[in-house]
């Protein structure tokens, strides 16, 4: 009895720190992937110095952000001002606890799900906490005390606030498919067709809203370069800095499973690994964002407030009326 | 529609290019020749006959907005003017070729070579050695005493572009 439950413990605390090395790995790999292939859309090499084809160039990067000075504004409020980027990171790592990226596999006679936590309210889990999120950038824009950074701050706070509801209400068609708010349910519904055949319109509403949640251009006006400075997190240096940017790589890479859950059909697929297509719809998706961050100019902030609020959220709630006629009439 | 049309077709234009050999030069490895005028490191140059050019007359460290350029003058048994010590501080030097321009015997010239980073400043502090080299730079043929009007170099109106010296009393009114 008490040697299972150790065992459990065991296997538990192994796989958190197999998913947690990989996922940092992964995000600071995706610094790497994202500064080469933006380079190469813009006819440039990107990074190619540090190792073969630069691929030392995120270990170089994390030690020159370790050694460099922490720095402080004056006047800023310091407890908080220091807990922010811990927020970020800390959070966003906390969302990937629901995300299952494969079919269950037994491990020495014991079944090992491919999920952390199996919650039967993850999908409302993964939103809360993208909501609380905020505060990581509100607080540190606001605690800051520089005027860049407070427009930041509120910048971010606005544009997540509004953007959250169109990501919301265009998961409800989603939940009312699969008839779950478990992420492992929502992959199983999508065994057969993944779900952005039937519902392309909440795809799109969900990618855009998304894509405005991350912060990540076309919607980065809480870090517009050529007018906030670095916005928010202007005044940070060194690991601090570092921790907002992991925050920022590691919701990418949580934007691509997520997308892939909810309408790609997570980890299924033929002939290959169920954990390899999950890979594959993830890089899909964050090559998309990549993408996106090469080509489109950023948005102005009235037209990012009229697209959240006049576009998004009334196409998604006549999404959601549109799929309840459609499965009423079907039953 | 249109709005949709735009967004696609920037796409494929980022797609196109990523598939497409960038354009950088790789710097250390592939060095582009640069222009004859370009201006970097400056040399004192020699004239035809294997003198030195400069005559030690100051215009070049009086026209430096920077004052790098510091010299002593000295004059050799002939007359003839050179400097005998000259020193360009590199690391105050800001390769504006205003000496260049100002020089009258063409002997301070800016060169393309501009690879002379250095981890102690104090060597960039060139000294006449340093600086002056056997050939005659851009102009080549050049030689100030052959087209000056002084005696040092043949008499007066015998130099190159020179004319006869003017009888100063057959043209009185």
């Amino acid at each position: 009895m008490i040697l299972t439950w150790v065992l459990g413990l065991v296997f538990l605390v192994a796989k958190l720190s197999v998913v947690l090395i990989l996922l940092l790995t992964c995000a600071a790999y995706l610094v790497w992937v994202e500064r080469k292939l933006l380079g190469r859309m813009q006819a440039r090499y990107g990074p190619n110095r540090a190792g073969r084809y630069g691929l030392l160039q995120p270990m170089v990067d994390v030690i020159k952000l370790i050694t460099k000075e922490d720095t402080v504004p004056k006047g800023a409020s310091k407890v908080i001002f220091l807990l922010a980027p811990g927020v970020v990171a800390f959070i966003t790592l906390l969302i990937f606890a629901v995300v299952p990226f494969g079919r269950n596999i037994t491990l020495w006679g014991r079944p090992v799900p491919l999920v952390i936590t199996d919650l039967n309210i993850g999908l409302l889990f993964v939103l809360a906490l993208s909501s609380i999120s905020v505060y990581g950038i509100a607080l540190g824009g606001w605690a800051s005390n520089s005027k860049y950074s407070l427009l930041g701050g509120i910048r971010g706070a606005a544009q997540m606030i509004s953007y959250e509801i169109p990501l919301g209400l265009s998961l409800v068609p989603v939940v009312m498919l699969a008839r779950s708010f478990s992420l492992v349910e929502i992959t199983h519904a999508q065994s057969g067709y993944p779900f952005i055949l039937v519902q392309p319109v909440s795809f799109i509403i969900f990618l855009i809203a998304a894509v405005a949640e991350i912060k990540r251009i076309p919607f980065d006006l809480p870090e517009a370069e050529n007018e906030l400075g670095a916005g928010y997190h202007t005044e940070y240096s060194g690991m601090r800095f570092g921790l907002f940017f992991l925050g920022e790589y590691i919701t990418m890479i949580i934007l691509g499973s997520l997308v892939a859950i909810f309408f790609l059909g997570g980890w299924h697929g033929p002939f290959l690994p169920p954990i390899l297509w999950f890979l594959v719809k993830v890089g899909v998706i964050v090559f998309a964002l990549i993408w996106f961050r090469a080509t489109f100019p950023r948005i102005r902030y009235d037209q990012l407030m009229n697209t959240g609020w006049k576009v998004l959220i009334p196409a998604a709630l006549l999404n959601i009326i549109a799929t309840g006629a459609f499965i009423l009439a079907k039953s | 529609m249109e709005g949709v049309r735009a967004l696609l077709k920037g796409l494929a234009t980022t797609l196109k290019i990523l598939f497409r050999k960038p354009v950088t030069e790789q710097y250390p490895e592939v060095k582009r020749p640069l222009p004859a005028r370009s201006r970097a490191v400056i040399i004192l140059t020699r004239d035809p006959d294997g003198e030195e050019r400069c005559v030690a007359c100051y215009l070049c460290s009086a026209v430096c907005p920077v004052s790098c350029i510091s010299m002593q003058s000295a004059e050799r048994e002939d007359g003839r003017r050179y400097p005998r010590w000259f020193r360009i501080n590199f690391a105050r030097c800001i390769y504006c070729g205003l000496c260049e321009e100002a020089c009258p015997t063409l002997a301070i010239q800016l060169t393309p070579h501009f690879e002379t980073s250095q981890r102690d400043i104090l060597k960039l502090v060139y000294e006449k050695e340093d600086l002056l080299v056997n050939h005659g730079g851009k102009n080549r043929d050049y030689n100030f005493y052959r087209h000056a009007g002084v005696t040092m170099v043949g008499d007066k109106g015998t130099h190159i572009d020179e004319q006869k010296p003017v009888d100063v009393k057959s043209n009185l009114p």
